[in-house]
């Protein structure tokens, strides 16, 4: 897994920017972090995502100082910072909770790491000012944090962070303080200023819209470990591993022995569909061995009229149906018990002059053999 | 559930006022008693006010006692308030438990073990080393010290634990060093805590009877111990006059901060409001 962590890292272009080599991060006995290697490329805009617990706040206090780590190595542009205290780190953080000092006004916020460098009084005003500008606080440079909505907090956090210019900026579930509508406004706005300013980024999110929207890059994560690493499309369209499949969107897994391996196709027993799945490209593995497909319910196709019985497709009853404004989501029983979606346009049923199916009726799923993702682990 | 109190709870109530109040009451009408009989009413009269502010013993007594006081209060804000940041920011240390079951014990040992204690270790420590030459100012200072920053110490520890930690965190990351962060961020956060402990303090160390009696010398008397001698020779007058000026002064302090802090919160929300009205004509 290291292996082809480490192969995408080195094909991308440029040298890196941030390398994190092979960190390991121990609490105790729990390890939180289990040796990440990660490349960064200057002002890439990267997410991390997993779930809770998955060590994705410890990977990132380790980036900013406030954790050391057990084992391995971080270099930034050129400088190995791994053992270099917080306060004298090019590195600059966005916490979860903005942590805006409630003692102070927001021009005071945002000027106190710029008073931290000695910098002299002329162009801190200016500084800050100039930060003012760019999150569209200028009006409350007086306010105190209390007196300032969600929204307006975040930006003042925002500017606080960036006002020092920080090599690398950390961003720790930067909109998870907001309601969902506010989120997906802001989102686009914070990269809108994190582009302009032009920053490398890590943000942690949990939120897997959040990091498609922002990221030029992801990291999927579980149990300490980076599992892939890509453009949200490579890592939608290609996951490597049952999680990133299944964590990624939605999807329909079916596990089952390779029964014919030849070198453009092969075909998967799957006794859940009751009948092969089959797959127009080869793959690099032995026959007899035990692998998942992965299948999306957009490219499941549903019809009410009997299809030929062979590999990839399947007879079953409608289920359950979602109803999601444009589309809808049908879940299919198979006889073997296994419900299988089906994603379908709001108007295939009417363009194809076709009752649309209801609860109980029988229907019939299928896919193009290019469609389903094979996955050995 | 009840909306209205039942006439028992009432009677209750209104007991445990009587209860509570009569005496203080009475020991106010009484202080203007002409008559020197405590139990007898003999007319209007300040004299007994006179004679108090004329009375040197008890002039030096309270001196002494607030003296004693604010130099109790002030050492163990100190004090309390780096044990309570110890105790709230240090969470694993070799003997962490036995340093937190230490720091609150004062708290709750009788007072007349701590105070024995303390007198017999000055006692050695005047053997052995001289230090301190005699019972006084000194010895009592110490021994209000102690006491005093447990109740510090707990008040800022726990306004401590309320504190997002991530503000101390921020501020690393923004370049502050850790004994910087002290001041500028976690100090003016706690600035309340340390206050309220501070009258606390002062309140503790005036009140003190007990420590106090095994930590003072001939020369120095406070107020408690002067008016205990005095009271268990019969009641007195002037004592009456003294505890009404006590009464007075202590009623106008906490009505002030209670105003004061009202006034703080009620600016608060008003400006919590404002942002709010703002920000949703905004969007
Ligand atoms: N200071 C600590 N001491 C002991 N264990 C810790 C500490 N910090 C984190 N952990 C453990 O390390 C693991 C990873 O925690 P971390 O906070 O990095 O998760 P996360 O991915 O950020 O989760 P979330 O999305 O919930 O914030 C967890 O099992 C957590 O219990
Ligand atoms: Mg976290």
């Amino acid at each position: 897994m290291v292996e082809t962590v480490k192969q995408a890292a080195a094909s991308a272009q440029g040298a890196p920017y941030l390398r994190i080599a092979n960190v390991v991060k121990k609490f105790g006995d729990t390890t939180a972090v289990d040796g990440v290697d990660l490349d960064i490329r200057k002002n890439e805009i990267f997410a991390l995502l997993g779930s809770s617990g998955c060590g994705k706040s410890t990977l990132l206090r380790m980036l900013a100082g406030m954790e050391r780590p057990t084992s391995g190595k971080i270099i930034l542009d050129g400088e190995d910072i791994t053992a270099l205290a917080p306060y004298d780190r090019p590195i600059n953080m966005m916490f979860q909770s903005y942590a805006l000092f409630p003692h102070m006004s927001v021009a005071d916020n945002i000027a106190f790491g710029l008073k931290q460098d000695k910098m002299p009084k002329g162009e801190i005003d200016a500084r800050v000012a100039e930060m003012l500008d760019l999150v569209q606080m200028r009006k409350y440079a007086n306010r105190k944090p209390y007196q300032l909505s969600g929204g307006q907090q975040q930006r003042v956090a925002l500017a606080r962070s960036l006002a020092k210019r920080p090599k690398l900026l950390l961003l720790d579930e930067p909109l998870g303080a907001l309601d969902k509508k506010l989120r997906q406004q802001t989102q686009l706005e914070l990269v809108n200023t994190l582009e302009q300013v032009g920053v490398t980024c890590i943000m942690v999110t949990h939120d897997q819209e959040e990091a498609m929207t922002m990221a030029t890059r992801i990291g999927i994560m579980s149990e300490g470990q980076l599992l892939q690493i890509g453009s949200p499309a490579e890592i939608y369209d290609y996951p490597n591993c049952r999680f990133t499949a299944e964590f990624i969107g939605d999807t329909n897994m079916f596990a089952g022995p390779v029964v014919v391996d030849e070198p453009d196709s092969v075909e998967i027993d799957s006794p859940e569909l009751g009948s092969r799945i089959h797959i127009d490209h080869g793959i690099t593995g032995p026959k007899g061995m035990q692998v998942w497909a992965s299948i999306r319910p957009e490219d499941v196709h549903l019809d009410v009229v009997p299809q030929a019985a062979g590999p990839n497709v399947a007879r079953g009853q409608v289920h359950d149906i979602a109803y999601l404004g444009s589309f809808s989501v049908y879940h299919v029983k198979l006889a073997s018990g296994k419900v299988v979606k089906s994603m379908v346009a709001a108007n295939h049923w009417h363009e194809n002059s076709i009752t649309p199916p209801t609860w109980g009726d029988t229907v019939y799923v299928s896919w193009r053999p290019d469609m389903p993702v094979v996955l050995t682990r | 559930m009840h909306n209205k109190l039942s006439p028992f709870l009432k009677g209750v109530l209104v007991v445990g006022f009587l209860f509570l109040y009569i005496p203080i009451v009475s020991l106010i009408v009484y202080s203007f008693n002409e008559s020197k009989l405590v139990t007898v009413w003999g007319g209007f009269s300040t004299k007994w006010y006179a004679s108090l502010f004329a009375n040197e013993q008890i002039m030096a007594a309270v001196k002494l006692s607030i003296e004693i006081a604010l130099a109790s209060a002030l050492a163990a804000v100190v004090l309390g308030t780096i044990a309570g940041f110890v105790l709230a920011r240090f969470k694993r240390f070799p003997g962490s438990t036995l340093f937190a079951g230490m720091m609150t014990a004062p708290m709750v040992m009788p007072e007349v073990i701590t105070g024995l204690s303390m007198l017999l270790l000055f006692i050695s420590m005047q053997q052995l080393v001289g230090v301190p030459s005699e019972r006084g100012f000194i010895t009592i200072w110490v021994g209000h010290t102690t006491l005093c920053m447990a109740y510090v110490a707990v008040v800022v520890r726990s306004r401590l634990l309320e504190i997002d930690q991530s503000l101390e965190d921020a501020a690393m990351d923004l370049g502050a060093r850790p004994l910087k962060i002290f001041f500028v961020i976690t100090l003016p956060l706690v600035s309340q805590a340390i206050a309220s402990g501070f009258l606390l303090s002062v309140t503790l160390s005036l009140d003190d009877l007990v420590t106090t009696a095994f930590l003072s010398g001939p020369g120095s008397t406070t107020l408690p111990q002067v008016i205990f001698s005095k009271v268990r020779l019969g009641l007195n007058p002037e004592i009456n006059a003294l505890a009404s000026i006590t009464v007075l002064v202590v009623g106008v302090v906490v009505l002030l901060a209670n105003y004061l802090m009202l006034n703080a919160q009620r600016n608060r929300d008003k400006a919590i409001a404002a942002a709010m009205r703002e920000s949703g004509a905004h969007s």
